[in-house]
């Protein structure tokens, strides 16, 4: 039976009560406490820094050859928070119902209700930090609304909010390393957790400059390592986003918590060619000024411009007349992507659709619009050679955001004692759905002000530890086990490249368990999973050797791990005879093609467990218990 | 389109590198830089040669982790663009491309295309920072900004940190990204009370990552993906000077 501890008490006292009684570690005690963290994005560099501050020993991992270059850098649009300063009635119990609203009605309740609460002191912290958010003229805070919402939330700094975050939180983590209470190892990459006694003692890493392996330990290790949206090849995430950390704890006993759940982001650049390495993200933000739109008439070949007014189709605009083009972006994508299969695609491909700024351009001027979205503008114009102040952008929906993830606890806790999960790689939170620029949010309040407690709490028992030697056979077992996979995927030695594999796993979990699924579909998939991957055991070509830097090996590792989640993924859509968020079952939709969610029998958390290799994972649930507010209806209309 | 690439093989720092020749035939225009090499390392692998290797990341322009000299300059022929965000159409038909690492003492070459920025994590670790800990932060909007100084120290921390400045200065000078962070840091209330030890910590770091002096021919400005202005520079001389000669005040 899970537990997942939420604390006693109203709903607006849970964390305030779990502080209050959390259990510390005296200063002097700190130091002797060694805690690992993995990933350096808007978690991981947060709690490092959180916990180096504090006094205890801190180590922390990248793959990037910078911590400054985790993928949070890349987000765009901003980060929410429930300041109100707009006076349009927004408050933390608002900020709240809107994101359990936004994820279905599958998060916890206490967990969402705290990422609302603490949203207030993030801001606070990064502008303390330097961190330069755009401002009024008078000098005070400016915000603007975001998609799901009928507030003005959303603080940013330009179209790079994620960037300063994460300069903020890397530069509190250097400040840490210049003191030395941080160690930072970059091009490293962890490839196996060490368990000993049942708890998390330590990880397995590949210098990745090098080659070497190496064993490090602590008396606790968090993973902050971002999610495995690149799982599809084409996706929004930067090329080396994997999810091979929380794969290895998983197979290590931790749960994985709905792991079908990706989100789709609705407002991606659209694939040009089968050479194509990623999609790029245009900022959700755009959506406040442009209107989305495409043609009335089925194959229209007339450029945009010349299409009249009364031939458009502005799609979000007439099926959700309350929220428009701000509806949340699982409903948006669907919309985008059944506009698309029905033959109103725009662009060269037909897989896109307009996003607009005329009217906008019109009414406020270029040089508005350009200081609000300027950077993105350019970005398209490079990407594509158009000019978006002259013709609407073409946008298409992209693989994005992981809602799933390691299982985690109130006290982002997994299953594994000691093993803590945070931001993108735990599940919490975000529910079937998350809401733009919320995913900064929950990875910088897990970092800043979550964990710093939990972990505090769970190492007021390790005092009395002592060092945790690298020499227990645990390190040794788990270091062979790294070696031998490395040696065997070397010595395959086949015809065919690792992007090969990669590239035919995304595109058959695109079309099986993608934007839409049903059970056919999912069915069909996980046996050509399993065929695809029994393939690349026997046929991929993994150059060079392991004991030097060696990318394609990088790869080949990370590429393994995916066959397996993408199965997982697959049994985990299978089961959930439901649409929910970001999953829609094709066999439940209402008759004018909305979700159709089935709150009496699927109101839990499917939590699964490892059972083997080539084995059915197990699936465990966590009931949802909605004291505060009832699941309702989503209706954006 | 076609293309000849000439490219920096180089197994390891101890290794003497040379240029080796590619051919690619039938390449889209709309391909980007990183796309092209994408698809010379599957055709070498499938070759059985050992792929070029180069850093990249998020290829959205924004990591900072990209970066390569190509024809001579940081990131390409383009203004302002890393090469991520450059695309084969910048190119002609049958052109040849010599592709190099970034070129600087402090910039070690790891291997092929990559190369060691390290460098820059220890300049800002040494003062390129607020001194405040998690937790107790003032209400965000208690101090008032101006649009105005908001949007310059904008601005100067939109630096991601490629090395490109570095790359293409005479001098493998440090001066602008360097002076980027003092910058964004010196006009931000929050950052004001330590400007003088930071200045004085993080231009004495860059000299002992042995990066050049800067002398002003301003090259770096012209290659920066971001476009950060020299301007950064010689506010960092003033900070700097500042800080020399009237000390904390």
């Amino acid at each position: 039976m899970l537990d997942s501890k939420i604390p006693q008490g109203p709903l607006e006292q849970k964390w305030t009560n779990y502080k209050k009684t959390a259990k510390l570690v005296n200063p002097a005690n700190r130091k002797k406490l060694d805690v690992i963290v993995v990933g350096t994005g808007l978690a991981g560099s947060s709690i490092a820094a959180s916990l180096g501050e504090m006094g205890y020993h801190v180590k922390s991992f990248c793959f990037q050859d910078s911590p400054r270059r985790a993928h949070s850098v890349a987000a765009q649009g901003g980060v929410n928070a429930a300041k109100n300063y707009k006076n349009d009635g927004d408050s933390v119990y608002r900020m709240f119902v809107d994101t359990l609203k936004g994820g279905d009605f599958r998060a916890r309740e206490a967990n969402v209700y705290r990422m609302a609460e603490c949203s207030l002191n993030l801001i606070d912290q990064a502008v303390a930090q330097g961190v330069p958010f755009g401002r009024e003229y008078g000098g005070y805070l400016n915000n603007r609304s975001f998609g799901g919402v009928q507030v003005s939330r959303t603080f940013y700094a330009r179209g790079q909010t994620g960037q300063q975050l994460l300069l903020g939180a890397y530069q509190a983590l250097m400040r840490q390393v210049g003191k030395n209470t941080v160690q930072l190892f970059s091009r490293h990459e962890m490839l196996d957790l060490v368990i000993i006694d049942g708890k998390a003692r330590g990880i397995i890493v590949r210098n990745l400059d090098t080659g070497e392996i190496e064993r490090h330990s602590a008396h606790a290790v968090v993973l902050a390592t971002g999610g495995y949206g690149k799982i599809y090849y084409l996706s929004t995430l930067a090329m080396g986003c994997n999810g091979s950390a929380i794969w290895r704890a998983h197979k290590k006993g931790a749960l994985m918590a709905s792991p079908s759940w990706i989100q789709v982001h609705p407002t991606s650049l659209p694939q040009s060619g089968d050479y194509q390495s990623k999609l790029t993200l245009m900022s959700e933000s755009l959506r406040n000024d442009g209107r989305i739109w495409v043609p009335l008439k089925e194959n229209e070949t007339r450029p945009s411009n010349d299409i009249p007014e009364n031939e458009r189709d502005y799609y979000l605009e007439r099926r959700y007349p309350a929220f428009g083009n701000l509806a949340p972006r699982d409903i948006s994508s669907r919309a985008a992507k059944e506009r698309i299969d029905t033959g109103f695609g725009i662009g060269p491909l037909k897989n896109a659709v307009y996003l607009d700024f005329s009217k906008a351009i019109r009414e406020q001027g270029k040089e508005k619009i350009q200081e609000k979205y300027g950077n993105l503008f350019d970005m398209y114009l490079k990407i594509t050679g158009y000019d978006a102040y002259k013709e609407p952008m073409m946008i298409s929906p992209s693989a994005h955001f992981s809602m799933g993830g390691l299982w985690v606890d109130y006290e982002l806790m997994t299953t594994i004692p000691g093993l803590f999960a945070l931001g993108e790689a735990n599940f919490a939170d975000h529910g079937a759905n998350r809401l733009g620029a919320n995913s900064l949010l929950q990875a910088s309040v897990d970092g800043y002000f979550i964990a710093p407690y939990t972990i505090a709490n769970y190492l007021s028992n390790e005092i009395h530890t002592g060092k945790i030697s690298t020499e227990d056979p645990a390190f040794e077992k788990a270091e062979n086990a790294v070696k031998q996979q490395i040696e065997d995927l070397i010595n395959i030695k086949g015809t065919k490249t690792v992007d090969h594999y990669h590239k035919t796993l995304g595109k058959l979990l695109y079309d099986y368990c993608g934007l839409a699924r049903n059970k056919e579909g999912l069915k069909y998939a996980i046996e050509e999973i399993q065929k695809l991957k029994a393939e690349f055991y026997k046929n991929v070509r993994v150059s060079g050797h392991g004991n030097n830097m060696n990318t394609e090996l990088e790869k080949a590792g990370r590429v393994a791990d995916y066959f397996e989640i993408g199965e997982l993924m697959c049994y985990d859509a299978l089961t959930r005879n439901e649409s929910c968020g970001a999953h829609f079952r094709e066999e439940y939709q209402t008759p004018d093609g909305e979700a159709l969610r089935n709150d009496s029998e699927f109101q839990f958390i499917s939590a699964w467990a490892w059972t083997g290799e080539n084995q059915e994972p197990e699936l465990i649930k966590e009931p949802l218990v909605f004291e505060e507010i009832q699941p309702t209806v989503r209706s954006y209309k | 389109m076609d293309l000849h690439l000439k490219i920096w093989r180089q197994k390891d720092k101890s290794t003497e590198g040379k240029l080796v020749n590619y051919d690619l035939k039938e390449l889209n225009s709309h391909m980007s830089f990183l796309e092209m090499l994408d698809t010379l390392n599957e055709k070498l692998i499938t070759e059985g040669e050992e792929p070029v290797e180069f850093d990249h990341d998020c290829r959205e322009g924004i990591c900072g982790q990209c970066g390569m000299m190509i024809n001579g300059l940081a990131h390409g022929p383009l203004e302002n663009t890393t090469t991520c965000q450059l695309h084969l159409r910048s190119f002609k038909d049958g052109e040849t491309i010599v592709i190099e690492p970034f070129r600087a003492e402090a910039f070690p070459i790891k291997r092929d295309l990559k190369v060691d920025r390290s460098a820059f994590d220890r300049i800002i670790s040494s003062g390129g920072f607020v001194s405040v800990n998690t937790g107790q932060a003032p209400d965000a909007t208690a101090i008032a900004v101006t649009h105005q100084v908001a949007e310059e120290a904008f601005d100067s921390a939109a630096c991601i940190g490629c090395g490109a400045c570095v790359a293409t200065c005479k001098n493998a000078s440090a001066a602008l990204f360097t002076s980027a962070k003092i910058s964004h840091m010196a006009l931000l209330p929050q950052g004001k009370e330590e400007r003088s030890e930071r200045v004085l910590k993080m231009v004495r770091q860059m000299d002992k990552e042995l990066f050049g002096h800067c002398s002003n021919t301003e090259a770096c400005e012209v290659e920066c993906p971001q476009g950060i202005s020299v301007l950064n520079i010689a506010r960092m001389n003033y900070e700097y000077s500042r800080a020399m000669f009237f000390g904390k005040k």
